[in-house]
């Protein structure tokens, strides 16, 4: 199994994916040493990309209207837009895995009450949602994370729902009933590691989505209070001076959709072998 | 020319009947007719060719079955007769000639004339084949649509109409505006024949088409595919897996093995004195319905291990299972024997607590089983252990089979040490090499899948084994090989076995008493060699009388 999803990673799409993911992943980890600047340090505002900085070296992507580089700040964002979205769509899988596997296992009364919550929350536009959330407690790393986790959480909820009531009824299943095996045991050790193949998948996407996410609540000035470098909020804070000076939102946007595409391209690279699984099984 | 009706009416007579006529000009040659087809297999399978150099001839008003156990290559056989291989197969050489002309190198276009029109095939699944939104008999007016533009609606949907009477079907106007879900399986079965004939096609192609069917359903289809033949005289290439039907239907038999036709003969010659050492074993391994004289009957006096009382089980106002009672002693078997429907696997499932009855009591060593809760259960859930039907779904096919069975043993109380001896210790008592343990469950064939099954459900150490179908997924030759390992652990361990089937040859083979079930009730019950030999209800003796190949014992 694990080694048709490293195979999967030498087909075309996948490679890419896996190569766009990778290279986001070394500028976040090693940012430190690839930013040529402090991200927080005001230097001479509004330089053109290539323009010479006053210390001989060259601001390659120019730089803010407050005078920051924005290459040192697109490398610094990598990082958080990376933590921020991971530990975001962790949590919304640690809730919806935990509601889901209980409510496809149970069924009943809990099953209907769970689905009632979720189909409540999707129920509400997502950017209200949001709204109401960081408007009530504030722009936060955290609060984004539980912004996120609201507004996944409910979808990830629904599949593994889906896929709970399946495996449920087979007879492995049973098999473990019958032997006096606890329900936490059947839930993680029979059930969920049979789902982890189409998890994995959505995973990868619902990343993406995270980052779109953080992307989205920066640009409403509602994701990470500044000055923290935060490809969405790059884009708001250049947005009035977008027609004189493109650079300002055009090289954070780029960031996010080259990191959006390879996590797309990565998830579908994973999909076939996931689906092959999920026949065998 | 005149087509002799089946149905009495009179109205095939407006179907014209292509095949009478052609079959007037050269009646002994044969019809279809392969030679050396062999088709591949995609690299890496377990062995080269699906087919391997198959001859063979099909006259008219014959019915030629292939014979063979799953992965024998019958399947890939009839999908390359009819120009579609399965997905990976292909056709690597060989001919195959209907009338004369070569089938092999059509066109897809040209086979569309073919396929519907003079090859018709009937499939395994009957509600598969068939489209859940449409109208069975919009389905049967669709082939004329197909195949015969020139007649108008009305008379499409006469003949369809014709068709579905012609199947003996009751009240054919209401079937005919039936989904397939409102239809049982014969007949659904039955609507897919018709679909079949609708061109009066040369050449039928059924591949197991009873498989799937009841005993008393598959006796029905039987005689109307058998009429077809004799009354109007179609080629039929009858694939199955069963020596029962083949001996109930085939006028010429071919037996297949690893892709080659190892035998080919007159039906009574292949039966009575088959040449080829497989066949041979073949025949042997059909369980036959006479009972052993003497299944070892252990001391039937001590107290009975599983007692079942008044169990009931109702949804709604429908009664699934309905005041049934049994024991079951040490060390003895009892079938419950039924058709699909009549609550024999719902039985299984209340006795093992999968779900809770509506009333009735279920006792296990003289203690009431069905009121204990939370750890009382979990022990004690321990005796009664559970081999389920589907090979594939009865393991989770991401755990190592040690770790199952390894499992299991420490549920049962052992520590880690133990239960991975206890492991190994089984995989030998089932008769699987101890490599197997290191295995997954996608690793191993249907038999072998349903003895990890057994090792598992032994790993708890059980008082009663409970094989609820456990069997009817397996061909011939494995399921007397299950059969011989639950007599050998009987003996051995002195498991009582309650056996749930719907095939009464597997229930005479190994129980020392029988209980027919019918419709949520025990009909009749009593030991197997008297409800088999001179049988009290008239269900049981309906049940004898559609068991496929009496003749073959």
């Amino acid at each position: 199994m694990s080694v048709g999803w490293l195979k999967s990673l030498t087909r075309p799409t996948a490679a890419t994916g896996a190569l766009l993911v990778g290279g986001w992943l070394v500028v976040a980890l090693l940012s430190h040493m690839l930013a040529p600047y402090d991200p927080f340090h005001s230097m001479v505002p509004l330089m053109s990309p290539g323009a010479l900085a006053p210390d001989g070296g060259t601001f390659w992507l120019g730089t803010d209207s407050l005078g920051r580089d924005v290459l040192s700040r697109l490398i610094y964002g990598a990082r958080t837009v990376i933590v921020v979205a991971t530990v975001a769509t962790m949590t919304a899988y640690a809730v919806g895995v935990s509601t889901g596997l209980l409510a496809g296992y149970f069924r009943g009364r809990v099953d209907m009450i769970l689905s009632f919550f979720a189909n409540v929350i999707l129920s509400f536009p997502v950017l209200v949602l949001y709204l109401v959330i960081i408007v009530a407690l504030g722009a936060s790393a955290a609060n984004v994370v539980l912004a996120v986790t609201f507004g996944s959480a409910p979808a990830i909820f629904r599949i593994v729902r889906a896929l709970t009531i399946d495996l449920r009824g087979r007879d492995f299943i049973a098999a473990a009933i019958t032997q006096g095996e606890s329900t936490w045991r059947i839930l993680l050790v029979e059930i969920l590691p049979n789902s982890s193949a189409a998890l994995l998948v959505d995973f990868c996407l619902r990343l993406g989505y995270s980052a779109i996410t953080m992307g989205v609540l920066g640009f409403l000035g509602l994701g990470l209070p500044p000055p923290t470098p935060d490809w969405g909020g790059m884009v708001n804070e250049g947005r009035t001076l977008a027609f004189a000076f493109p650079h300002l939102v055009l090289f954070p946007c780029l960031a996010i959709s080259s990191l959006v595409l390879g996590l797309s391209l990565l998830a579908d690279g994973l999909r076939q072998p996931a689906a092959r699984v999920r026949r065998v099984a | 020319m005149s087509v002799p009706s089946l149905s009495g009416s009179g109205r095939w007579l407006g179907l014209r009947h292509r095949g009478a006529a052609a079959a007037e000009v050269d009646d002994a040659g044969p019809i279809l007719t392969v030679e050396g087809l062999t088709v591949a297999l995609p690299k890496g399978a377990d062995r080269p060719l699906a087919v391997d150099n198959a001859s063979l001839e099909l006259r008219r008003g014959e019915i030629l079955c292939v014979v063979g156990e799953s992965g024998s290559g019958k399947s890939a056989l009839s999908g390359a007769i009819m120009g579609a291989p399965a997905p990976g197969l292909r056709v690597a050489g060989g001919s195959v000639r209907l009338r004369g002309q070569e089938l092999t190198r059509l066109s897809e276009r040209a086979w569309c004339r073919i396929r519907g029109n003079r090859i018709a095939m009937i499939f395994q699944e009957p509600m598969a084949a068939l489209n859940p939104a449409i109208p069975v008999g919009r389905q049967i007016m669709e082939v004329f649509e197909l195949h015969d533009r020139k007649l108008t609606l009305s008379e499409r949907r006469e003949r369809a109409l014709a068709l579905l009477e012609s199947m003996q079907l009751p009240d054919p106007e209401r079937i005919f505006a039936s989904y397939p879900h409102q239809l049982s399986g014969g007949q659904c079965q039955r609507v897919i024949v018709a679909m079949a004939l609708a061109m009066s096609p040369e050449v039928l192609i059924a591949d197991e088409p009873t498989t799937a069917l009841d005993v008393t359903t598959q006796a029905q289809v039987l005689k109307l595919i058998r009429e077809l033949r004799t009354i109007r005289g179609h080629a039929i290439l009858f694939i199955t897996h069963d020596f029962g039907v083949v001996a109930e239907i085939a006028d010429r038999i071919a037996v297949m093995r690893h892709g080659c036709i190892i035998e080919v003969g007159v039906a009574r010659d292949v039966l009575t004195q088959p040449q080829h050492p497989y066949t041979r074993e073949l025949l042997a391994a059909v369980p036959s319905l006479v009972p052993p004289s003497d299944p070892g009957l252990v001391a039937a006096a001590s107290k009975p291990v599983l007692a079942v009382t008044g169990l009931k089980k109702s949804y709604g106002r429908v009664n699934a299972v309905n005041e049934i009672s049994f024991d079951l002693e040490r060390g003895t078997t009892l079938s419950i024997v039924g058709e699909s429907g009549c609550g024999k696997s719902s039985l299984a499932r209340l006795i093992v607590r999968l779900t809770e009855p509506t009333a009735g009591r279920v006792d296990v060593n003289g203690k009431c089983f069905l009121t204990l809760t939370g750890a009382e259960l979990r022990t004690s859930c321990r005796a009664v252990q559970m081999i389920f039907q589907d090979p594939f779904g009865s393991l989770n096919p991401l755990r190592r089979v040690g770790a199952v069975i390894a499992r299991a043993a420490m549920l049962a109380g052992a520590d880690r040490h133990t239960a991975r001896d206890r492991a190994g210790e089984l995989i030998d008592r089932v008769g699987l090499p101890r490599e197997a343990l290191e295995r997954r469950p996608a690793a191993f064939s249907g038999g072998q899948k349903q003895r990890i099954g057994i090792a598992r459900a032994l790993a708890m150490n059980p008082d009663v084994l409970i094989a609820d179908e456990s069997l009817s997924a397996l061909d011939a030759s494995s399921q007397a090989q299950i059969l011989a390992l639950l007599r050998k652990l009987q003996n051995e361990l002195g498991l009582a076995i309650l056996l749930i089937t719907h095939d009464l040859r597997v229930a005479a083979q190994i129980s020392h008493r029988i209980a027919v079930m019918q419709a949520g009730r025990i009909v009749e019950i009593g030991p197997a060699a008297r409800v088999i030999n001179s049988p009290e209800h008239a269900y049981t003796r309906e049940l004898l009388d559609s068991a496929p190949g009496r003749g073959l014992v």
